[in-house]
């Protein structure tokens, strides 16, 4: 195909119009852990796994599940350390917006924002693009919101979604159990069996993360003393 | 100045250097969207400029965010784009109204680095600012309908730069 002779420069186009190093990027993605988002009607819920290498890493150090600003949250699958660079850069912005105009700023803007970094580091000499797909969810103005964002710098609005090892499976897992007026607590539910689908080993509440934002607008953590009902059940 | 579910905002027309008159009809509040009004007194030069500025800023917001500015936000932006210039500022006092969401009206006024001052009943600015104060404190009542706001806000201003004369030629009152 000659892809590969264009594989080493991240700012030279392939002959089949790819850039190759943005599809290396997405396979990285790919290879991280499961995570997965779903919208409801009343708020947003994001989970990922959280398989640590050892059991002698202190789990509660590892924050996989960050938030942006009191009333936006991210997560990911792919390169730990590129999100945190990410979610640093967003920080800031969503930090700008508010010195100027006074306001919590839109999820949309600071997606469309996010996405602008990442995107430039495609487009740039001597960098590489990010080597993790964000799923970001807010609740704003205009509602319950959750987008993801690819290293390419595309984002996309969904309503339940899923990135990393197990996609194409978490993804049908989703689709069959999806419904419109679903309600916050529904949608917890469901993210943790959806993880509990793919995951190898035994599913406990020191292996998952999951966060949430409602009505009130803070995003935050969820401490999993409900756990052993959601996975009986 | 406030009034039930509607605002106010008035300026005299006179435009001048010292004592000399250049103009009788200028326009000194210029329209940011349909519920978003501003005027600018001061040095003209320095509000068009601050002027052009804001609706440059104004068109990129409605384009990014799909939506019109609100009042508070918008203040908090010519607050931020005065005090940009602290040690060479534009020589011009803002007073913006607007109609919040329900039909909540909102006014406020800054000096010209940027120190915003809310108000619930009534802001002024410009050189008749002392007897703008005084008039509007002795003839300003809550909750009044559009009407009666046109003549109280219209009454103020009339008085007031009759004592003043580096204002004067009339006056302009939008009601929102």
């Amino acid at each position: 195909m000659g892809d590969s002779q264009y594989s080493f420069s991240l700012t030279t186009f392939s002959p089949s119009g790819k850039l190759v190093q943005i599809e290396h990027a997405l396979t990285a993605v790919g290879s991280g852990q499961t995570s997965l988002g779903i919208k409801a009607s009343n708020g947003v819920v994001i989970a990922t796994e959280k398989k640590l290498p050892s059991i002698l890493v202190d789990e509660s150090s590892v924050h996989k599940i960050q938030s942006l600003t009191p009333n936006i949250g991210v997560v990911y699958s792919g390169m730990g350390p590129d999100f945190r660079v990410l979610v640093r850069k967003s920080r800031k912005q969503a930090e700008q917006y508010h010195r100027l105009y006074k306001e919590p700023i839109p999820v949309t803007q600071l997606v469309r924002e996010t996405a602008a970094v990442m995107q430039e580091f495609t487009q740039s000499g001597g960098v590489r693009p990010f080597g993790v797909s964000l799923l970001v969810a807010g609740y704003d103005d205009k509602g319950p919101q959750l987008y993801q964002v690819d290293p390419s710098g595309s984002y996309f609005s969904w309503k339940a979604s899923a990135m990393g090892k197990n996609v194409s499976n978490a993804k049908t897992f989703l689709e069959k159990r999806y419904v419109e007026e679903m309600e916050l607590d529904d949608a917890v539910h469901t993210a943790i069996l959806t993880l509990k689908e793919g995951f190898e080993g035994q599913i406990s509440e020191k292996n998952i993360e999951i966060g949430i934002i409602g009505e009130k607008k803070e995003f935050r953590q969820v401490a999993l003393f409900i756990f052993p009902l959601c996975v009986s059940a | 100045m406030v009034g039930k579910n509607c605002f106010a905002i008035a300026s005299d027309r006179r435009l001048g250097v010292q004592l000399q008159t250049i103009a009788t009809d200028f326009q000194r509040i210029s329209k940011i969207h349909d519920r978003l009004f501003i005027g600018l007194s001061g040095l003209a030069t320095d509000s068009q400029t601050l002027y052009q500025r804001l609706v440059f800023r104004h068109k990129l917001y409605q384009l990014r965010e799909e939506r019109d500015m609100k009042p508070e936000t918008f203040a908090s932006l010519v607050s931020a784009l005065l005090y940009e210039k602290r040690f060479g500022p534009y020589f011009c006092q803002p007073v913006i109204a607007g109609l919040s969401d329900e039909d909540k009206p909102f006014i406020c006024t800054m000096d010209s680095i940027g120190a915003k001052e809310l108000a619930k009943d009534f802001v002024v600015a410009g050189t008749a600012g002392e007897s703008l104060y005084g008039a509007c404190e002795a003839m300003f009542k809550p909750d009044m309908e559009p009407d009666e706001l046109f003549e109280t806000v219209s009454q103020a201003l009339l008085s007031s730069v009759d004592r003043d004369c580096l204002s004067g030629w009339g006056g302009h009152v939008y009601i929102v």
